[in-house]
Parts: structure tokens; C-alpha cells; sequence
């Protein structure tokens, strides 16, 4: 008996192993499942990015900036090293949040378990999400107060780290080599206008501007900054940034930004339904 | 007693999917084990004393395209580094056609063999706001280090098709990258900071390739006896091939003729 016992958990096992299409995705408490994202994608989201995930859907011909290609497994809002497949939470956060000056929306109406089952048919189209693992997230550190010293040495990096040669020295998008980008696929991209106000593509607050510096936006012009500068100077670098955004509405005082976050994290939360920690 | 027989069924197929499985891995052995070209399995570096010589030239036909001038105004750093004028080195021609920056390579005939790759790093490194070698020729899963000399921010893009993506600022004085590429393919690198930046990085799963100096001559040694694909390719002239069969220890010459465009 105790043989025929170990021998159906070697055939678990080995059903386990084979079965590479059962892709999941794990959102705090959430399980996405791939066979139920699958009929949402055919609904919601095939027009774009087209019935094999390469982006290709027939809506995108008239689409700028092109929609995403899965196959490919490469991502801009990463909490991962450049280079990284992001985690699950990563394209949860993007699929919530949408994507400015993008078609992409944001899908806060699906149900956030239906996100969840998005995500994990999104993640059979390229096979290294059943090939590698995601890294665990850059840990981003307290945030240090926004003074005028910490300003001024985010101008001199600003300068140092060549920032201006695509965002200009003002920030408006306008530096020397700002004409000269593409994306990965070859269309233009525009280096983003700090002066125009607008939203930024992977969040909002101070962590999401710390982290887009220094995991960089994969499949564009925008490098990681992970290699060249210390956690300190990035924070100098982000509290830099945020006088370049001139006609910006909303005051970037710090203590607005924890309030942010929380309202953030808390609407989260309760599409979650509570049983998922914020994210 | 019903219980029993369903775990006797069960144990059943769970041996036949383990048995199953096991004879698909041990078929992929046996195949190379069987493979013809096993016998010069020892012949698996081009720095090998043994194996055949595959050598010759490249050289580009009919009128040669001018070079057009970089212009590097748009940082002082990389300006200041050349009082000279730069030309761009998409198309090298030396005397007499010879074309520099070609990548000779087996493209076909390996098979499934496969061939360890090299222990020691090989390096790129950016020198006056250019990429040194601007071909560099390497091999899948090898030890990639690249360096700024610079006195400048650098970013190092590489936009494959087949490979991981990464994009990485390097400023100044900072430590070398270490990355590496796990499928064949000839990689565009770019750095966005500075958009006349261009080089490639060719990527294999065996040592036979080389890159064309000035004098456009290429040389692959060490190579086992057997019938391959050869592939010369060019950045702009695009890619040439031809079918070779090789004996042992046979030394052989190979000439490609691209036409200038």
C-alpha cells in the first residue's frame, strides 16, 4: 500500500512538471488562472494586443504608442532589475493602473480577481515565465527629506548622468539626442516632458519615480540607473525631478505622498476585497 | 479491495509516464553519441593544433560608399576627445575592396552538438564615445563585462530579438557590467545617451567565428571534418553564405564579394 502511495506522488509530481500551460499568478492573496484570464483576454483585451500576445491585434495599426507584445516577456513598470521578467504584482499594478498618453486603460472595473486571472493568461505567451523566475522586488528605502541640498545634488546628477541629453536641461523633453529615440521595435518615443504636469507612466508617487530610476522602463530608450547611483543619490535625483515638473497641479510636499499612497493602497485593498496587503 | 485496484491503476501510469520520460532523455543521448562527427569530438577549439583551417578574405565589389562624418557636438566629453573629424565605420574598405568589421561563421552543420563555453569574460569597452570592438563576437552564456573609459554617462542598450533585454546607465568610473546572452543571435547594441553609438554583439553556441580586420581576412581553425554553412555577415551589406565540405586536417580557402550598395 505504502508503495502504490509513493508511486501516485511521483505521478502528481511528474503531472506537475509537464503541465506548462497551467500558468498562475499570485497577487497577495489572489491566485490568478490562466484558463479563466483566457476568455476576459479574448474579450477585453485581443483587439490590441491581438490573439497571440505579440501585440499585433487588429486595433493596433491605428494605435500609438503600439501595444505591448508579451511574447517577448519584456515590460516598462518593473519593481525587477533591467533585464527581469516583472513579478505578478507588477503587471497587476500596470493592468489597474493603465498607462497615460497610452490606449491602455484602466481596468479598475474587472473584479481584482479577474486581474488576477488576466495576468496569468498574459504570462503564457512568453515561455520565460515557465523558463525563469521574477527576482524579488528592489527594496526601495525610506524616502530622506526634500531639502535644497538634496536638490542641488540631484541638478549636479541630473547633469552628470546625462538626463539632459534626452529630457533637456529644463526637462522638457527636448535634449539633443530626444529626436533621435526609438523603442525596442523602432517606433519613435518621445523622452517624457517633466514640464508638461502630466502623470508618469509606472505610478505616482516618490517610490514609483525612485523605482523607475533605478529598474529603467525595458523596451525603451530609459536605462536603469541601478549600476550608477547610490540609493541616497537616486532619492536626490527624484526630489530633483520634481521641480522640473513646473505646471504640475499637484504639490509634491512629501507628506502629501504618504497620503496618496495610503488612499492608493486602500482602494487597493478593498478590490481585494481586504484579504490582500496593499499594493 | 475497489480502493486497491484504483491505486494498482494509478501506480500504473505513473510508471509508464516515468518510463516514458526516461527513454526520451536517454534518446537525445544515444543520438549524439551515435552521431557521425563524434569521433572528432576532441577537435573543439579553434586554438586546437588538430582539426581543419578554413581561411580567406572579404572584400567588397564596385563603388565604395562614402563615410559620412559623426557629428558629436551634442556632448562636449565625447567632442573634446576628437580634434579630428569622425567618420562613421559602418563600411570599412581597406586596399584593394578588403571590407573590415565581417563576421565569418559556421552557421550550419554542427548539429546538435554542443561546446562549453569559455571560462575568461571577453570585454566591451566604450572609448571615445564609440563601442571597442564595434563587432564583437562571443559566445551564448559567456561571461560579457562592459567597461566605460569614458569621462562621460554611458547606456548600454542591447535590442535583441531572441535574448533578454536590458538597458543600463554606466556613469563614469563605475564598475564594469557583467551580463550574459543565452541564445545565437547578432544583437544591435545602442546607447541612446549618444545616438551615433552603434556596434554589435554576435552571439554563438561554438567557437568557429571570426571578426574581419582591415586587411578583410578571416581565419577558422581547429574545425572538425564535416559539410557546413558558411555565413559572412555585414551591418549594412547584409549576409553572404556558402557550402563547404571540409576532410580532416584540410586546409581550405573561402572568399566572399559583397556588392557595395
Amino acid at each position: 500500500m505504502r508503495a502504490h502511495l509513493s508511486e501516485i506522488l511521483v505521478l502528481l509530481l511528474a503531472a506537475s512538471g509537464q503541465a506548462t500551460f497551467a500558468q498562475e499568478s499570485h497577487i497577495g492573496g489572489l491566485t490568478g488562472e490562466a484558463m479563466r484570464g483566457k476568455q476576459l483576454y479574448r474579450r477585453y483585451c485581443v483587439g490590441c494586443h491581438g490573439p497571440l500576445g505579440d501585440g499585433r491585434g487588429e486595433n493596433a495599426q491605428w494605435i500609438d504608442p503600439k501595444p505591448r507584445n508579451f511574447v517577448t516577456g519584456t515590460f516598462k513598470c518593473r519593481s525587477t532589475p533591467s533585464g527581469a521578467l516583472p513579478t505578478d504584482e507588477d503587471l497587476y499594478k500596470s493592468v489597474t493602473r493603465g498607462f497615460v498618453d497610452s490606449n491602455m486603460p484602466s481596468w479598475l472595473p474587472l473584479t481584482a480577481q479577474q486581474r488576477a486571472d488576466l495576468i496569468a493568461y498574459v504570462k503564457t505567451f512568453s515561455s520565460r515565465f515557465s523558463e525563469e523566475k521574477a527576482p524579488s522586488p528592489l527594496q526601495v528605502p525610506s524616502e530622506p527629506e526634500a531639502n535644497q541640498q538634496s536638490i542641488q545634488r540631484g541638478n549636479e546628477l541630473f547633469q552628470k548622468m546625462n538626463c539632459w541629453s534626452c529630457h533637456g536641461k529644463e526637462g522638457r523633453g527636448d535634449g539633443p539626442s530626444a529626436q533621435t529615440l526609438v523603442d525596442s521595435r523602432g517606433y519613435p518615443i518621445p523622452p517624457y516632458d517633466f514640464a508638461a504636469g502630466t502623470r508618469f507612466k509606472c505610478g505616482e508617487s516618490n517610490q514609483d519615480l525612485y523605482r523607475i530610476l533605478m529598474t529603467g522602463l525595458d523596451g525603451t530608450p530609459m536605462p536603469s540607473f541601478a549600476n550608477g547611483l547610490t540609493p541616497d543619490q537616486a532619492w536626490d535625483v527624484v526630489h530633483y525631478i520634481r521641480t522640473l515638473q513646473i505646471n504640475s497641479k499637484r504639490k509634491w510636499a512629501k507628506k502629501e505622498n504618504v497620503q496618496a499612497d495610503r488612499s492608493e493602497s486602500k482602494r487597493a485593498g478593498e478590490q481585494l476585497g481586504g484579504r490582500a496587503g496593499p499594493l | 479491495m475497489r480502493a486497491k485496484i484504483k491505486y494498482l491503476y494509478l501506480g500504473a501510469v505513473a510508471t509508464f509516464v516515468l518510463l516514458t520520460s526516461y527513454s526520451a532523455g536517454s534518446r537525445t543521448v544515444t543520438t549524439i553519441r551515435e552521431s557521425p562527427a563524434a569521433a572528432d569530438l576532441r577537435v573543439t577549439r579553434p586554438d586546437s593544433p588538430e582539426g581543419a583551417v578554413l581561411s580567406g578574405i572579404v572584400k567588397v565589389a564596385g563603388p565604395q560608399p562614402a563615410a559620412t562624418r559623426i557629428d558629436m557636438a551634442a556632448d562636449p566629453a565625447c567632442l573634446k576627445m576628437h580634434p579630428a573629424p569622425t567618420m562613421s565605420e559602418e563600411v570599412v574598405v581597406g586596399t584593394n575592396g578588403a571590407l573590415k568589421n565581417v563576421i565569418v561563421y559556421i552557421s550550419d552543420g554542427f548539429g546538435n552538438r554542443s561546446f562549453d563555453p569559455p571560462t575568461e569574460p571577453i570585454e566591451l569597452e566604450q572609448k571615445g564615445c564609440t563601442y571597442s570592438p564595434r563587432i564583437l563576437g562571443m559566445r551564448a552564456r559567456q561571461e560579457l563585462k562592459v567597461i566605460n573609459d569614458d569621462p562621460t554617462t554611458h547606456n548600454i542598450h542591447p535590442v535583441p530579438q531572441n535574448n533578454r533585454e536590458w538597458n543600463m546607465s554606466q556613469p563614469p568610473g563605475s564598475s564594469p557590467i557583467d551580463e550574459t546572452f543565452a541564445r545565437e543571435e547578432i544583437i544591435p547594441v545602442k546607447c541612446n545617451v549618444h545616438p551615433w553609438m552603434k556596434g554589435y554583439i554576435a552571439v554563438f553556441k561554438h567557437p568557429y567565428f571570426a571578426v574581419t580586420g582591415k586587411d578583410g581576412k578571416f581565419v577558422l581553425k581547429g574545425l572538425p571534418a564535416g559539410n557546413y554553412t558558411i555565413t559572412a555577415w555585414h551591418e549594412r551589406l547584409g549576409t553572404s553564405t556558402q557550402k563547404i565540405a571540409i576532410t580532416a586536417n584540410e586546409t581550405k580557402e573561402v572568399s566572399f564579394v559583397f556588392e557595395a550598395h
